[in-house]
C-alpha cells in the first residue's frame, strides 16, 4: 500500500488532555509500529479510553500531537481507515445484529456481502436476526467489533473488546487479532487486566495519565527484571512513587 | 451530503421504530382518540369543532414529532452511536436529514389518518382541499421533528428532554391562535406570536377550514413553516460535534 513503510502507524508526542480541572493525560508520548498488536494496559481511570478517543479524534487535545498513518488524528481521510470499538458498545439496541452491521456498512460504503462475513468472523451468525438489546454484554461487544472490522481498516482501536467474555471466546478473539496483525493491520487493544498482555508483543502501560512504559513486552520484562507484566507494572509504579 | 447515506439513516430509524410496536400504535391512534374526544365535547356546537379541529390537525403532528425526535436523538447522543457515526464518513446533515425523512414519512401517515378520520368519520367541515391539509400537517410534523432535533442538544437526560415539551412547545400552542385569535392578542403577544412557527401552521389550517381553495396566504404560511424547519436543521447540525472538549 505504501512505498515506504511509515516509521509508526500511530504516534503521540507530548500529548496532554485536560478536562475541567482534571488532567486525563499528561505529556504522553508513544509510537506504535505498523502490523503489530499493542496492549494498552492500566487500571481503570488511568487514561486508556481518553488516549483511544484522542487517537480517534473525538477527544479534543489540550497540547501535543497525535498522528495516525501520518495524518493528524481526526482527519477526514482517516474515517475509513480506522475501525473503533468503544468501551460501551456503540450499537442500536432496537435493531437486529444484521441491521446494525448493515447500516454501518452502508455509511462506510462497504459492499453488503461483507455484512454477513464480519458477523461470521465474530461468531454471531446464530444471533444474526436477534435484537441487539436482547444480546448478552459480550455478544453486544462483538456486534461493535463486527462493525469495526467492516471495510478491512488498516488500524483497529479496540477499547476493552474482551472484557466479560468467556475465556474460550476471548482466546478465539485474540487469535483473530493476531491473524489481523499478521496481515499487516495495526491493533491497539486496551484492557485493565494485565494478563491480557500475554497476547501482545508490544505494551503501553498507563497510570494516572502518564506512560509508565512503552515498547516490547520482552524489553519490559528484561529492564524490570520481572517475570510478568503485572509485576513489572508494580515495580515501575513503585519507582515513580519513591 | 450523500443521498445514499441519508436514505440509509432514514431506513435505519424506521427499522428501529418498526421494532417498537407500542410507539407506532400511540403515534397513530392517540391523535384519532383526541380528535374524537374533541368532537364529542362540542357535540352541541359543531361550529366550534369546525374551528378548533383543523387547528389541532396542525398541532398534533408538531407536538408528537417534537417529542419522538427529541428523545430519539438524545438516545443517539447518549448511547455513543452518534459519536461512533461521526468517526465515519457521514455528513452531519446526512444524519439530520435521515431523521427528518423517516419521521416525516410517519408524519404523513399520521396526518392522512387524522385528516381522513376527522373529515369522513367525525364530519369536520373543511372547505379547502384535503391534499393541502395533509401538506400543511406534513410541514408541521417536519418542523416538530427539526425543532426536536435542535432541542435535544440541550438535554443531558430524558427527564430534561421531556421538559422541553412544555418549555418549547406549550408557549407556541398558547400563542398560535388556538385559544384567542392572534389578531386579538395584546400587542406584544401578537408580535411574539408572529415570530413563532406554529402560528403560521395553525393559521394555514384554520384558513383551510373556511377558505374555498388554496390561497397565496396559505402557501406563504407553509413556506414560513418550511423556513423555520430548515433553520432548525442548520442549528441542529451546529450542535453535532465530532469532537468533545
Amino acid at each position: 500500500m505504501h512505498d515506504a513503510v511509515p516509521s509508526a502507524a500511530i504516534q503521540g508526542h507530548q500529548l496532554t488532555v485536560v478536562r475541567g480541572n482534571f488532567s486525563a493525560l499528561q505529556e504522553v508520548s508513544f509510537a506504535i509500529s505498523p502490523g503489530s498488536i499493542t496492549g494498552l494496559l492500566g487500571p481503570s481511570g488511568s487514561g486508556k479510553t481518553t488516549l483511544m478517543r484522542a487517537i480517534m479524534g473525538v477527544q479534543a487535545i489540550t497540547s501535543g500531537t497525535v498522528q495516525v498513518l501520518d495524518q493528524p488524528a481526526g482527519s477526514e481521510v482517516l474515517r475509513k481507515s480506522i475501525g473503533y470499538v468503544t468501551q460501551a458498545p456503540a450499537i442500536y439496541d432496537d435493531l437486529t445484529t444484521r441491521q446494525n452491521v448493515q447500516y454501518f456498512a452502508t455509511i462506510l460504503g462497504v459492499d453488503d456481502a461483507e455484512t454477513d462475513q464480519v458477523i461470521g468472523v465474530v461468531d454471531l451468525t446464530p444471533q444474526k436476526d436477534q435484537l441487539a438489546g436482547s444480546l448478552s454484554g459480550g455478544q453486544r461487544a462483538r456486534v461493535s467489533l463486527a462493525v469495526a472490522l467492516l471495510g478491512n481498516p488498516e488500524v483497529l482501536i479496540l477499547d476493552e473488546p474482551t472484557v466479560g467474555l468467556d475465556p474460550v471466546l476471548r482466546q478465539s478473539l485474540w487469535q483473530l487479532f493476531r491473524k489481523l496483525a499478521a496481515e499487516g493491520h495495526t491493533l491497539l487493544v486496551s484492557s485493565h487486566i494485565m494478563d491480557e498482555a500475554e497476547q501482545c508483543e508490544h505494551v503501553l502501560l498507563l497510570r494516572e495519565g502518564q506512560v509508565l512504559y512503552g515498547g516490547t513486552k520482552a524489553g519490559l520484562l528484561t529492564t524490570t527484571h520481572t517475570r510478568n507484566v503485572e509485576k513489572a507494572f508494580l515495580k515501575l509504579a513503585g519507582a515513580r512513587h519513591e | 451530503m450523500n443521498s445514499g447515506r441519508t436514505l440509509a439513516t432514514a431506513r435505519r430509524v424506521l427499522q428501529q421504530l418498526i421494532h417498537d410496536h407500542r410507539t407506532l400504535g400511540l403515534l397513530f391512534v392517540v391523535p384519532l382518540v383526541l380528535l374524537g374526544l374533541l368532537c364529542w365535547i362540542y357535540q352541541d356546537t359543531p361550529v366550534m369543532f369546525d374551528r378548533i379541529g383543523p387547528a389541532l390537525l396542525g398541532i398534533f403532528p408538531f407536538v408528537v414529532m417534537f417529542l419522538v425526535t427529541s428523545i430519539a436523538t438524545l438516545r443517539e447522543r447518549s448511547s455513543g452511536t452518534l459519536e461512533r457515526l461521526l468517526t465515519m464518513p457521514i455528513a452531519k446533515l446526512d444524519i439530520l436529514m435521515g431523521y427528518a425523512l423517516s419521521f416525516g414519512l410517519l408524519a404523513v401517515l399520521q396526518a392522512v389518518l387524522a385528516s381522513v378520520f376527522s373529515v369522513y368519520v367525525l364530519g369536520m367541515d373543511v372547505t379547502g382541499p384535503l391534499w393541502f391539509l395533509i401538506i400543511v400537517a406534513l410541514a408541521d410534523a417536519v418542523l416538530g421533528c427539526t425543532l426536536g432535533l435542535f432541542a435535544s442538544a440541550f438535554a443531558r437526560t430524558e427527564f430534561q428532554a421531556v421538559q422541553f415539551m412544555p418549555a418549547f412547545v406549550l408557549p407556541q400552542v398558547l400563542l398560535c391562535g388556538l385559544l384567542v385569535p392572534v389578531l386579538q392578542l395584546p400587542t406584544v403577544l401578537h408580535w411574539l406570536a408572529n415570530c413563532l412557527p406554529l402560528t403560521y401552521a395553525v393559521d394555514a389550517m384554520t384558513r383551510l377550514g373556511v377558505d374555498q381553495g388554496v390561497t397565496f396566504r396559505e402557501i406563504w404560511d407553509v413556506i414560513v413553516v418550511a423556513i423555520f424547519a430548515l433553520l432548525a436543521v442548520l442549528l441542529g447540525a451546529a450542535t453535532l460535534h465530532r469532537q468533545t472538549k
